[in-house]
């Protein structure tokens, strides 16, 4: 430790010099961030910090029934010229006196009640002669119904005619009930954690399979060669467009003949059944992994009928679903809820169909390009594989460029076909080309660990945009609420969640994945067996975990105008309503904690 | 017949693990492969169905080159050869029916495996498997409630659900006591004998590999330095496999 060595005197310029550097650095930051702590002591900065507080103390959440008893007294402001007329008082019931008994603005009045209930309150108002109240000050009754208080009259236009002082005493009747804004703070606490549940469920369905996609353990062994990597790329985009359209006209074919009569209706839904019933029957059929043309064909030919058929099922059931759900509404009264969820599930099916059928078509020609760009590697020459390289990487880098040319083009608008679109496919091209020469026909280039890559890039980049950011843009898509909310937070878990569940992936024991392997497993059955059992207690947990985040996301959500009970309060703090905005803070409190809790308990039962 | 020839494997970091390395077995053999730790018995093993990928040299099984398969291929050849492991390698979580029945995974219908539908004929032959070991009883408990002993007859009912004609055993009684070992040690033989699977098993300890092997082969630092009957491992072998200071305990 040469440090320690060093002479006194230059310990002692250092040290000065950090305290000095520190000193300059918060200096720095108290003036920056104006800290003042002379408006702390502002005289009306703390009465209304008390009010504030006080409110914040009593939440809006119970009520009493009230009943009302007003006792008014007419008032001169100011004392009238001459002799004032004189002022009956009925002294058989309750009543105020007033002395002096008129008085000019801004006078100090004192106000005595006699004879009212004992133990009440109230407020006692100046009302003026267009009917405002101004209040004077409120009052409390002792146990013989009598109060006196003080209070200064009001600065108005001098009226000749009396005005009034009211003396109002209210009193509780019954038990306290839920008040309005409590009734508000429940419905909207309870949309609160329901658009948590559901942002959390959706964004788990999606994470899931983008977690082993950026899990390096798994991604970094997937190695294939450049023709399997290009024919996949290829595949893909083909199988995506494909899937699609046939879907789109699948589902317009189905819609027809909904239109039409039930027996045509009948005999598609049938027929897809039988032909679904079919492929799977085939696919029951046990087999041996053989490598023979025929049974590869009429199995290809299986998983495309049953494709097909799934689709239009698929559409059926969506169609289905929209119209008993529609039907159920009425009928079902306070549950009709339940009709118009089957409806959303329907409409969103039918919204999803075609997506799924792209991305599913797109994983099989994708699976099966691979596999042709696997084998053709394998069995040619090293010359006739660089040849077909050559081609399909120069068409697949191509490919690729000219969709993020047509992206770009989307956000930018430039409108000019050759700078987004020809000039990204040359681009293209000449990169898949330069690969194709730069690197050995058959060595397995790394496609795993660029999709692991291009995946957490992907989910850093979303994730490090706050929910409450996201759901500006949703707003605008889907309007303010909640649903707005949803997808917001949807979208942030599913890149929270995919980081933390490929964190678990990447941190399972390997020695059962070698030995599943082992058995001649495919990938897929090795995930299924060797991966899928360790990562279920941490992903249970996790998925707990962020629920637990969401609600308190989704309690704040609102203030961009998300849903949920953060537009409530937001609503409540800006009319300076503190009493109502205390009743929400006070749900989101409780809310909060007991999902914490319950949170953890379930983490607890898994981990 | 398996033939390893000139079997050589280079980890990352320009570790020499495997240094030309060549032998034959002849189908039926119960084959011990020793040396010190670290010497590349598992990685010897490992290559064989390339769940390391050689650097170079062949393996070739019955006239197949394994090391120049698709990966199609090397399902399929991986599916005729069985492994033990050291550290059992089960599935925890899972059941020992399910640790089982993984062993048919080669041999199923990939869709259907992976909504966990097995034939009768596999549940049936995933039973016997366990009986044939001594633990039918434990089929529905969780893999990692067994004990050692347990979990290591799950590994080789794995095994042997794949119908193996070569069981590959990397140091399979290593992290077990010695009577349970030799139990271990008998069911390998068992299955050597009586179904004629050619085994290959790195072991640690001299007594099993006289008492078990029909023939063994010595790595040290990679390179293959004995190939004989067991009985010709005299201290002069033994000094050259395990190095001039080492004792001879069993
Ligand atoms: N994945 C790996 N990456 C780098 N080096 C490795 C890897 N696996 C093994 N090695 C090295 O290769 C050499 C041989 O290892 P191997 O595991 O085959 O030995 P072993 O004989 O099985 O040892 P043990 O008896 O301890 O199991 C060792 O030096 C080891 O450090
Ligand atoms: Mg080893």
């Amino acid at each position: 430790m040469r440090n320690l060595r060093k002479k006194p005197v230059v310990r002692w310029l250092i040290i000065v010099g950090v305290i000095v550097v520190v000193v300059v650095v918060y200096a720095f930051g108290f003036s920056v961030t104006d800290v003042n702590f002379e408006t702390t002591r502002d005289e009306q900065r703390l009465t209304s910090l008390t009010r504030i507080l006080r409110a914040l103390a009593h939440p809006d959440i119970l009520e009493y029934e009230q009943i009302e008893q007003d006792v008014d007294l007419p008032f001169h402001l100011p004392c009238p010229q001459g002799q004032a007329p004189p002022i009956n008082v009925d002294t058989r019931g309750a009543y105020i006196v007033v002395t002096p008994a008129c008085a000019g603005p801004k006078d100090i009045v004192t106000i005595e009640g006699f004879k009212f209930l004992p133990n009440t309150a109230g407020p006692v108002n100046f009302i003026a002669q267009s009917g405002v109240k101004l209040q004077l000050g409120s009052f409390k009754t002792d146990s013989r119904g009598h109060f006196s208080i003080t209070g200064e009259l009001p600065n108005r236009q001098p009226i000749e005619e009396a005005q009034t002082i009211r003396a109002t005493a209210r009193q509780n009747v019954g038990g306290p009930r839920v008040s309005r804004t409590g009734k508000l703070v429940f419905d909207k606490i309870v949309e609160t954690v329901f658009l948590a549940l559901l942002a959390t469920t959706f964004g788990a369905i999606l994470a899931i399979p983008l977690s082993f996609l950026a899990a390096q353990n798994l991604m970094s062994e997937i190695r294939t060669p450049l023709t399997s990597v290009s024919l996949t790329l290829l595949g893909w985009l083909i199988g995506i467009g494909l899937g699609g359209a046939i879907a789109v006209q699948i589902g317009r074919l189905v819609e027809s003949t909904l239109g039409d009569n039930a027996f045509i209706t009948g005999g598609v839904v049938l027929g897809a059944f039988a032909i679904g019933l079919a492929s799977v029957t085939t696919l029951t059929h046990e087999k041996e992994k053989t490598s023979e043309l025929n049974a590869r064909l009429i199995r290809t030919v299986g998983y495309g009928l049953a494709g097909l058929a799934a689709i239009a099922i698929s559409y059926l059931v969506a169609y289905m679903m929209l119209l008993v759900g529609e039907a159920l509404i009425e009928p079902l009264g306070a549950l009709g809820f339940l009709g118009d969820f089957v409806f959303q599930l329907g409409d969103s099916l039918r919204l999803l169909t075609p997506a799924f059928a792209a991305l599913i078509a797109g994983g099989a020609f994708g699976s099966l390009g691979g596999r042709v760009g696997q084998q053709a590697s394998d069995r040619l020459d090293p010359r006739t594989v660089r040849t077909i390289n050559l081609a399909v990487a120069a068409l697949a880098g191509a490919a690729l460029f000219a969709l993020i040319g047509a992206a770009i083009d989307w956000f930018y608008q430039v409108l000019d076909l050759t700078q987004t679109f020809v000039i990204p496919a040359i681009v293209g091209a000449i990169g898949g080309a330069l690969l194709t020469l730069r690197v050995d026909p058959r060595q397995p280039l790394p496609i795993g660990y660029w999709v692991y890559f291009v995946m957490r890039t992907i989910m850093n980049g979303i994730r490090s945009v706050e929910p409450l950011v996201m759901v500006i843009v949703f707003v605008v898509w889907v309007g303010i609420g909640p649903f707005a909310g949803v997808v917001a937070l949807a979208l942030h878990t599913v890149a929270a969640l995919g980081k933390l569940f490929s964190e678990q992936v990447e941190s399972i024991a390997l020695g059962p994945l070698e030995a599943v392997r082992a058995t001649g497993a495919n990938r897929a059955q090795v995930i299924k067996f060797a991966v899928v059992p360790q990562i279920i207690p941490p992903y249970i947990s996790f998925l707990m975990y962020r629920w637990d985040i969401n609600v308190r996301f989704s309690t704040i959500i609102g203030f961009a105008g998300g849903g949920g009970i953060g537009f409530l309060l937001q609503q409540n703090i800006r009319l300076l309503d503190y009493r109502s905005a205390s009743a929400a803070m006070l749900a989101i409190a409780i809310v909060v904690s007991s999902m914490d809790y319950i949170s953890s308990a379930i983490r607890q039962r898994f981990v | 017949m398996l033939e390893v020839k000139n079997l050589t494997k280079i980890y990352p970091g320009d570790v020499l693990a495997l240094d030309n390395v060549s032998f034959t077995v002849e189908s039926g053999e119960f084959l011990a492969v020793i040396g010190l730790s670290g010497s590349g018995k598992s990685t010897l093993l490992r290559c064989i169905n390339r769940l390391v990928e050689p650097t170079d040299g062949q393996v070739i099984w019955n006239g197949v080159d394994v090391t120049q398969a698709s990966q199609d291929e090397l399902l399929h050849i991986r599916r005729k050869i069985g492994m033990v492991f050291q550290n059992f390698n089960l599935v925890n979580r899972s059941k020992v029916i399910t640790n089982v029945l993984s062993g048919r995974l080669g041999y199923v219908n990939p869709a259907l495996s992976l909504i966990n539908r097995f034939s009768k004929n596999d549940m049936e032959m995933a039973r016997e498997q366990l009986e044939r070991v001594g633990i039918a009883d434990q089929a529905q408990k969780r893999a990692d409630e067994l004990s050692g002993g347990q979990q290591q007859r799950v590994g080789i009912a794995r095994a042997m659900m794949q119908e193996p004609e070569i069981v590959l055993a990397d140091e399979p009684v290593a992290s077990l006591d010695p009577v349970l070992a030799h139990s271990i040690m008998q069911h390998l033989e068992d299955i050597n004998q009586n179904e004629g699977v050619m085994v290959i098993c790195s072991l640690h300890f001299l007594d099993l590999v006289h008492r078990y092997a029909s023939r063994a082969i010595a790595l040290n630092e990679g390179r293959l330095m004995f190939d004989g009957p067991p009985k010709a491992i005299d201290d002069a072998r033994f000094k050259e496999i395990y190095g001039q200071e080492a004792e001879r305990v069993g």
